[in-house]
């Protein structure tokens, strides 16, 4: 069912044999919670990601072989049920100055403009995994009608709240940074919040769709 | 009552940010770890200061930083680097590393660049008034957010302090720690050393690596002999650990630090034992480091060796004669 290897002395890769898609998120998310939930004392960290979840821990407090069990144990009990998604609908403005890559994106895939946005938002996104940078949810799959590689040369900044595709991903990007996906819309919601008690909208395994305005 | 003490920052240094021992649990979310680069200073820093280990304290990432007393009377101590104290009419005193003093209102505190570290620390008895998120006062510079307003300083940025100076005595230590820069660092093969064959692993430890001008709070970008993936460069995007060296399809390798992105695409060769992590945040742009393959029992007595040096150094700390 998994793999447990060592990353140096305090963190654990758990590699799933299963493939990477919606299922694996939720059993992801699963063990996640069940682990989180049995609170154990000298783990902090947690990361979900695409079929993997990396387990940070405080060697000193808690032994590797002793973290490497309460993970078995939690892939062992935990069952999908043990984690309930949440769905988000964000609202975009597309194209525009809102999304200037969106006229490239769709010469490059051969649609209009408007099919380009139709096919975005036409469906349910899951939350893969966050990272990149704080609140940055890798949301997928897109049609692959529209993947494209990722932009040769990344922008030294993207503005806050730009939507964006590439492979066969997209996302919301929480803040500006360099990006190299390709920006075709942007929104007002806040992804983000270091106020927030849980600072990032999304979570892995939760639901998202892109509602035009 | 006396008054909470404030700074003026005359000249900033390089990279001079607030940074605590880092605010941990939150890779879930995409935030790294930050905090200090070298944390054995700060927590020697702190113990000397008799502040909580965890406390903020100013790291001045290859240059040396002025500020000026604006008010209120601050006990500070510099790690890393000598510092001078200099008086309205312009007299110096000189402060060594490591020994704690007071600076009074209108005076400048003068902290030298670090020569042989990437970082000196500025510590305040105390702690400072920056900004907590997520239960941390570091500074998470691509994200904007933490410390000193989420960036490094600039001049005319002001820094409140928690605590003004208590009367009392002036501390050092005995046993002087010496936090210099590493040759070399210890690593535990993986998590995808596999992804490498023999001779190319080989290649890592006999290596010897520059450390790039590319190198920053968020990696420390290395230059050698190109380590070679047999199985490509790119997998899925994964939770990678601090100290984690990944390597890229130009078969440099980078070794993950502070603010690095809490995922990543690259294979990991091998990762910086946490004994060791602070010693990977001494590395100077310029300097070079080899890579010594250690397994997990040997892992485990350094972090004890490290606990016992701790231990030696904090013990030994006494009056100022």
């Amino acid at each position: 069912m998994a793999r447990i290897l060592p990353c140096g002395d305090a963190a654990l890769l758990v590699c799933m044999d299963t493939e990477p898609g919606g299922a694996t998120t939720r059993r992801l998310a699963g063990i996640a919670a069940t682990l989180h939930d049995a609170s154990p004392q000298g783990i902090t960290d947690i990361v979900p990601a695409f079929n993997t979840l990396t387990v940070c821990f405080d060697p000193d407090c808690i032994a590797a072989a002793a973290v490497s069990h309460m993970i078995e144990a939690a892939i062992a009990t935990a069952g999908t049920a043990t984690f309930e998604p949440a769905l988000h609908d964000i609202p975009v403005r597309y194209g525009g100055e809102w999304g200037p890559d969106l006229r490239e994106v769709s010469e490059r895939t051969g649609l209009s403009e408007s099919g380009v946005i139709d096919l975005h938002a036409s469906r349910e996104y899951t939350v893969y995994l966050l990272g990149f940078s704080p609140g940055f949810a890798y949301l997928g799959d897109i049609k692959p009608e529209l993947q494209l590689p990722r932009k040769a040369t990344p922008r030294p900044l993207v503005p806050s709240g730009s939507v964006a595709i590439a492979t066969s991903y997209t996302a919301v990007y929480p803040q500006a940074t360099a990006g190299g996906w390709h920006l075709i819309g942007r929104t007002d919601v806040t992804l983000f919040d270091v106020n927030r008690e849980e600072p990032a909208l999304f979570r892995p395994g939760d639901r998202v769709r892109f509602v035009p305005l | 009552m006396s008054v909470t003490p404030t700074l003026e920052v005359v000249r900033p240094g390089i990279v001079t940010t607030a940074q605590d021992a880092g605010r941990p649990g939150y890779r879930a979310f995409g935030v790294p770890p930050s905090g200090a680069l070298d944390i054995d200073a700060l927590r020697l820093l702190n113990t000397l200061l008799d502040n909580d280990r965890h406390e903020a304290a100013l790291e001045c990432l290859y240059g040396g930083i002025v500020l000026r007393v604006k008010q209120g009377t601050a006990r500070c101590a510099a790690a890393c680097a000598d510092a001078r104290i200099r008086a309205v009419n312009g007299t110096e005193r000189q402060v060594p590393a490591w020994t704690t003093f007071l600076a009074r209102e209108a005076e400048m505190i003068i902290v030298d660049a670090p020569r042989n570290t990437a970082a000196a620390y500025l510590g305040f008895s105390g702690g400072m008034d920056a900004d907590l998120i997520m239960q941390s006062r570091s500074t998470n510079i691509p994200a904007g957010f933490g410390g000193c307003n989420g960036r490094s300083l600039k001049r005319g940025d002001t820094i409140a302090l928690r605590a003004a100076a208590e009367s009392g005595s002036e501390w050092h230590y005995r046993m002087t720690p010496t936090l210099d820069r590493p040759d070399s660092l210890r690593v535990m093969k993986g998590p995808q050393h596999d992804w490498f064959d023999d001779a190319m692993l080989q290649r890592l430890f006999d290596g010897d690596y520059a450390v790039t001008p590319a190198s920053n709070r968020a990696g420390i970008r290395l230059e050698g002999e190109p380590l070679v993936a047999t199985r490509g460069h790119d997998l899925l995007s994964e939770g990678v650990a601090s100290g984690s060296i990944q390597v890229p399809g130009s078969g440099q390798p980078i070794l993950l630090i502070g603010d690095h992105p809490t995922v990543g695409g690259y294979p990991k060769i091998a990762t910086v034992i946490s004994a060791d992590l602070a010693a990977a945040g001494r590395l100077r742009i310029g300097g070079r480091v080899r890579f010594t393959p250690v397994d997990e029992k040997e892992a485990a007595r350094a972090r004890h060796v490290r606990r016992e040096t701790f231990g030696h150094i904090a013990s030994s700390r006494a009056r100022v004669a």
